[in-house]
């Protein structure tokens, strides 16, 4: 379709900016300075690339696009690039977070900028390029060096507990990794390919799926994070800086539900349908589980990765139910969470850029002096809860749509979610929003700056345009999904749903 | 012109809204973070001045700017939707001009599809035509009420937005646009309640009618689900359309082998109690009486708490195919007609007295809709809506004229003082007991017949508890008016001071009472007599059995209610004009019975015993031994501490064997590294 092979560029688009970052010379002001603005101009260039791409891109079509294919690693692995509906959300939901995050750490980021800078853009290749590959280990590759930049923003920019929660993060991503390396590795000896595309055609025996599919999930079901494998990250996200917590919730998150849908679904559907079980135990517990410790936290970013581990389990259970809805549902849930929360993030930010706390106790009454900030952090508590009009609802309703005509208890469980995040997202408003003002340390807290307005304008936009208008991203999606919803079922033989109904 | 109806409230909404974060932002404007943030001492003074203010009037701060504007224009956007709605009223509800608007495609995944739609049937009519009047009222009555209050452009923003809302659900055309006006009334309910957002008690509140009004969504939206799976669809045409080939079909709900058209009525039926406040949801409205009186007025009585009723009606194709799930509707809606009664007999707050009668009203008209008289149930919240609304904002007169007293035992006397308001409350009380040829003795008294003449297995028992309730009605209203408006002042000071409210309050109390008055009669036979088919057609489902059957009950069964009407406001007059002794000497004798009714049957107790407690327990056990003791335990801290256990046992047990110390070595040089990695980053 296009001449020059524009999803490389993209993706290697802030490696370049990387490079002229590292050639900054001059006294540290004017280097600080310049980063920024250098990694803000390259972010949005590359985020003007992808909409080039997601013009382009053909939505009638289940079919891989923008391919780029050369002979990597002597004719084991190749350089295989290529979208389609399902990675194509995600690409772009990355490459408009990142000039956000850049502006967001535009102040509150003051100590070795250029090497912050650097990180961020080197993750933004990596993620793109995990949601662009077509080679196993090209994706491998991308995937687990994600790791690094994240691990290092926590570990060098974060709070004071930074060493533990990057250890954290690190056991169990690393525990996941080792044993999807070893899957990869039985695959190839098994197919005799790493090719994603050839792979996708490929049944894999039976008895073979579900230690394949296990070993997957092993890796995927800790980025999500699925119940019992979460607790990495209340910790991360406390102690990362805004920005990363931002980079960690909207889009590292969806790492582990893009990894279900590229590889678990497709390649071991039976193996997927014997552990649909599972999944659904686990998306409901980790609904109404995190939910309830959401309402006793007492640290604002805790609450909300908590939240986070709620939502998410809306995206797994979506997946697994294998209906269009489910998986429509899901891909949507992941790109709306990932402007909702981002925005949340970005919110508490706000605060603690003033206040230097994540305490709930600290703040009260903000309304009195923040009134714009009261506005926003209101819009998206709603879109957190899931209120119809905003874009959280669409995920929720559609994934939970999709589920009830597979599941019944599960779905109904799942529900229940709905009741006990309005009640913790409202509890976290209250206190923080509501109320009087009476703390003395908050008189002079100032509202929020025409940057920081800046920042949440777009989310602000894109949460009510999805809410009301959620087509662009479901339309685009939606001939893969379908595509995967045939495969799937033809896999595992006859619908599912005609058992249930007597 | 249907879509300016439902939109030009919510341009009102926008516009200002932007006024009241405009001015909001000129008074606070924004600042880059700075580290500096100890508070400069002046500010700190002001906050301590504002925690002595008076609880009732906020924080004195000056008038937002452009107030006056944001009143000019929201109510003026809200009188021509409302003149626009009473022209639809007659197009479509006597000229039979049904319409479905498109708009354009809200979700669509596979097969699941939905669009913003408007359906504007007589059923649509008559709901447009209470929201936009009460509403267009209620903002004209604003500007009065809240004239010293310093947020009022915020305010008014809040009202149209839920006057949106409300209209988006009732010109629904899919369950999910329903779902949609219904969450956002419930939004714009907690933004409204909890208003006065310095008021602990407003906040709680707020939060308390989104989180109950969700455990009712939980089931609606239950129900959508199932109805998707069953039909595949949830456009409202198609659903009706083959609603009766499921009939005999189950669902398998948690082991339970649920007739499926049962089950769905049900869950549907969930929704509508929570936003009705029906028995056992009914806890948030009460408390939601925190909020400016205009908005109990219009959200709390007249509007958004019949949505239940309205949703029922809709769904009649649905509810008529299942008798299970009529029967259901009927006792819960008995139920509540008697429990909340029984309530409001003893209650002191004025407000909280009038919303324990909308919660039983409400119960009246899910009678209705048991036992297959839905255009019935729908003259009743027709009707109740203008007395309804009269009553809150005459309440909301005499709490102006007491400065801020809402404790009717602080009150009395008050007619010589407030005569226009007495008069009007009386009305509105007239027609809130069914004093006959009130716009409410049509409505309620036809329900009661219907109740009596129903075929369901709670008709009987719906007829009995309602003609009790009759009774306690017309006692707690009388009583009411008798200790605010008559006896002597206990308040001596703010009886003095008490003035009548200025016209801007006083034009839509007059226009409600003539209301109250005028609009059971004119409409008696197009939503209780013979023109309901001709008038509701294809809108509601009701067989022809329901109106000949209240046409035809003894004469006894339709004197019985005005009977009862008559003996309330007697012992009340007794009690409360000449014997106040008794009342008191009772409350003493039965104590327990007293403090029963007195706290509400002690269902708040009860519910926060049994939901409140337990989750945050729940929730606290799962974070700090689910997550800390056992995840974590086990999983990332139990691996390094087994690893420095191992290390050290090494240590000390000097095997001598060489891969002992292999091993050591290793884990040190891991362990050196990383300490390297971590304390090199951290300058």
């Amino acid at each position: 379709m296009t001449s020059w092979p524009i999803l490389s560029v993209m993706t290697f688009l802030p490696i370049v900016g990387v490079l002229f970052i590292a050639a900054l010379r001059g006294d540290d002001e004017a280097i600080k300075s310049n980063a920024r603005w250098v990694a803000l101009w390259t972010t949005l260039v590359t985020f003007a690339v992808s909409l080039i791409v997601l013009s382009r891109f053909d939505a009638s079509s289940s079919e891989f696009q923008f391919i780029e294919k050369l002979d990597w690693l002597g004719g084991t692995g190749s350089y295989h690039m290529g979208v389609d509906g399902i990675s194509l959300p995600l690409i772009i939901l990355t490459t408009a977070i990142m000039p956000l995050c850049i502006v967001a750490s535009w102040r509150a980021i003051q100590t070795r900028v250029k090497e912050y800078m650097i990180a961020f853009l080197v993750l933004e290749t990596l993620m793109i390029g995990t949601f662009s590959a077509l080679d196993l280990v090209l994706f491998y590759l991308f995937f687990e060096g994600g790791l690094i930049p994240m691990f290092l923003i926590i570990g060098v920019w974060g709070g004071p507990r930074r060493v533990y929660a990057s250890f954290k993060f690190f056991l169990y991503t690393l525990l996941g990794s080792v044993l999807m390396l070893l899957a990869i590795m039985a695959m190839y000896w098994q197919a005799g390919t790493t090719d994603i595309v050839v792979l996708l055609k490929h049944s894999f025996p039976r008895e073979m799926q579900p230690w394949l599919w296990l070993a997957f999930f092993a890796s995927f079901a800790v980025k999500m994070p699925m119940w019992p494998v979460h607790t990495w990250l209340p910790d991360a996200h406390v102690e990362a800086p805004t920005a990363g917590s931002v980079i960690l919730a909207a889009i590292l998150l969806k790492m582990g539900g893009y990894g279900f849908l590229r590889f678990s679904l497709p390649m071991f559907p039976v193996a997927s349908q014997d552990f649909a079980p599972l999944v659904f135990a686990l998306s409901v517990i980790a609904i109404v589980y995190t939910s309830l410790v959401a309402l006793v936290q007492e640290d604002m970013k805790k609450l909300i990765a908590y939240s986070s581990v709620a939502h998410m389990g809306f995206v797994t259970m979506g997946i697994f139910a294998a209906t269009d809805q489910g998986i429509g549902g899901g891909i949507f849930q992941m790109v709306s969470h990932g402007i909702v929360s981002a925005a949340l993030f970005l919110c508490v930010g706000v605060v603690y850029d003033r206040m230097h706390s994540r305490e709930i106790s600290t703040y009260g009454g903000l309304v009195e002096r923040m009134p714009v900030y009261a506005v926003v952090f209101l819009l998206f508590t709603l879109a957190n809860v899931g209120l119809p009009g905003t874009s959280g609802f669409v995920g929720e309703f559609l994934t939970l749509v999709g589920t009830f005509r597979v599941n019944i208890p599960v779905a109904t469980l799942a529900t229940l979610g709905v009741i006990l995040s309005a009640g913790y997202a409202l509890w976290l408003y209250r206190k923080v929003v509501l109320g009087r003002l009476e703390k003395p340390q908050l008189a002079g807290i100032k509202d929020m700056s025409w940057r920081e307005i800046g920042i949440f304008a777009p989310l602000v936009i894109l949460t009510l345009l999805f809410g009301f208008y959620p087509k662009p991203v479901l339309d685009v999606s939606s001939a893969s999904v379908t595509a995967l919803v045939e495969h799937y079922n033809k896999a595992v033989g006859g619908t599912k749903s005609a058992g249930l109904v007597k | 012109m249907y879509l300016a109806i439902v939109l030009l409230p919510l341009l009102g909404a926008i516009l200002a809204g932007a006024i009241a974060i405009v001015g909001a932002r000129r008074r606070f404007p924004g600042a880059e973070p700075s580290d500096d943030h100890h508070g400069s001492h002046h500010a700190v003074a002001h906050a301590d001045h504002d925690a002595h203010d008076d609880h009732d009037h906020g924080p004195a701060v000056p008038a937002a700017e452009g107030s006056r504007a944001a009143e000019i224009i929201t109510t003026s956007l809200l009188a021509i939707a409302c003149v626009l709605s009473w022209i639809a009223f007659a197009r479509v509800g006597f000229g039979g001009a049904e319409e479905r608007v498109r708009l354009f495609t809200w979700i669509i995944s596979g097969d699941f599809k939905v669009d913003w739609a408007l359906r504007i049937d007589s059923l649509t009519a008559v709901m447009l035509v209470v929201v936009t009047t009460v509403s267009g009222l209620v903002h004209l009555y604003s500007i009065g009420y809240m004239a010293e209050d310093p947020y009022r452009p915020r305010f008014m923003a809040y009202l149209s937005l839920f006057t949106f809302a409300m209209l988006s659900l009732v010109t629904s055309d899919n369950l999910a646009q329903l779902f949609f006006g219904w969450e956002g009334v419930g939004l714009a309910s907690y933004l409204l309640i909890g208003f006065w957002y310095h008021k602990p008690e407003a906040n709680a509140a707020a939060i308390k009618a989104f989180v109950v009004n969700r455990v009712g969504d939980f089931g609606f939206a239950l129900g959508i689900f199932a109805v998707f799976m069953m039909m595949g669809t949830i456009d409202l045409d198609t659903i009706f359309a083959q609603a009766p080939s499921l009939t005999g079909k189950t669902i398998n709900f948690f082991g339970w082998h649920a007739d499926a058209l049962t089950l769905i009525c049900l869950l549907l039926f969930m929704g509508a109690m929570g936003k009705s406040a029906q028995f056992l949801l009914h806890t948030w409205l009460p408390d939601a009486m925190e909020g400016p009186t205009p908005v109990s007025a219009l959200i709390h009585a007249a509007t958004m708490v019949t949505a239940g009723v309205f949703m029922v009606a809709r769904l009649s194709p649905l509810f008529e195919l299942s008798p299970t799930a009529l029967a259901v509707v009927t006792l819960v809606g008995a139920t509540t007609a008697f429990f909340a009664a029984t309530v409001g007999l003893v209650q002191n707050d004025i407000k909280r007295i009038v919303a324990y009668s909308t919660c039983s009203q409400l119960g009246y008209m899910f009678v209705a809709m048991g036992v297959g008289a839905y255009s019935v149930g729908m003259f009743h919240l027709f009707t109740h809506a203008f007395f309804k609304a009269l009553l809150f904002l005459g309440s909301g007169s005499v709490i102006m004229a007491m400065h801020h007293e809402q404790d009717i035992r602080n009150m009395g006397g008050l007619r010589k003082k407030i005569p226009f308001t007495y008069w009007t409350m009386v009305i509105g009380t007239l027609a809130l007991t069914g004093f006959p040829f009130t716009a409410g003795y049509f409505s309620k008294d036809a329900i009661i017949e219907a109740a009596f003449a129903g075929k369901n297995p709670f008709a009987m028992y719906a007829f009995a508890l309602t003609v009790i309730a009759a009774g306690l009605t017309a006692f707690y209203s009388w009583r009411l008016i008798f200790k605010t408006f008559h006896g002597t002042p206990h308040d001596q000071h703010h009886y003095d001071e008490a003035k009548e409210s200025p016209a801007v309050i006083l034009i839509p109390l007059g226009v409600l009472a003539v209301g109250s008055i005028l609009a059971g009669f004119p409409f008696k036979e197009y939503f209780a007599g013979h023109h309901v088919e001709h008038f509701f057609r294809e809108s509601i489902k009701q067989s022809k059995d329901v109106i000949e059957g209240i046409h035809h009950v003894p004469l006894w069964v339709a004197l019985t209610p005005t009977v009862m009407m008559l003996l309330g406001l007697g012992v009340s007059a007794y009690f409360y004009l000449w014997r106040p002794d008794i009342p008191a000497n009772m409350a003493r004798q039965h104590d327990v019975l007293y403090r029963f009714l007195l706290n509400k049957w002690y269902f708040d107790e009860i519910y926060d015993f049994l939901f409140v407690r337990p989750s945050l327990w729940i929730g606290r056990v799962l974070w700090k031994v689910g997550d800390g003791k056992l995840i974590d335990g086990l999983g990332p801290d139990g691996v390094s501490a087994r690893v420095l256990d191992v290390t050290r046992n090494v240590v000390r047990l000097q095997t001598g064997y060489l891969y002992h110390y292999a091993f050591a070595m290793l884990i040190g040089a891991a362990a050196l590294i990383t300490w390297f990695m971590f304390s090199g980053g951290v300058r």
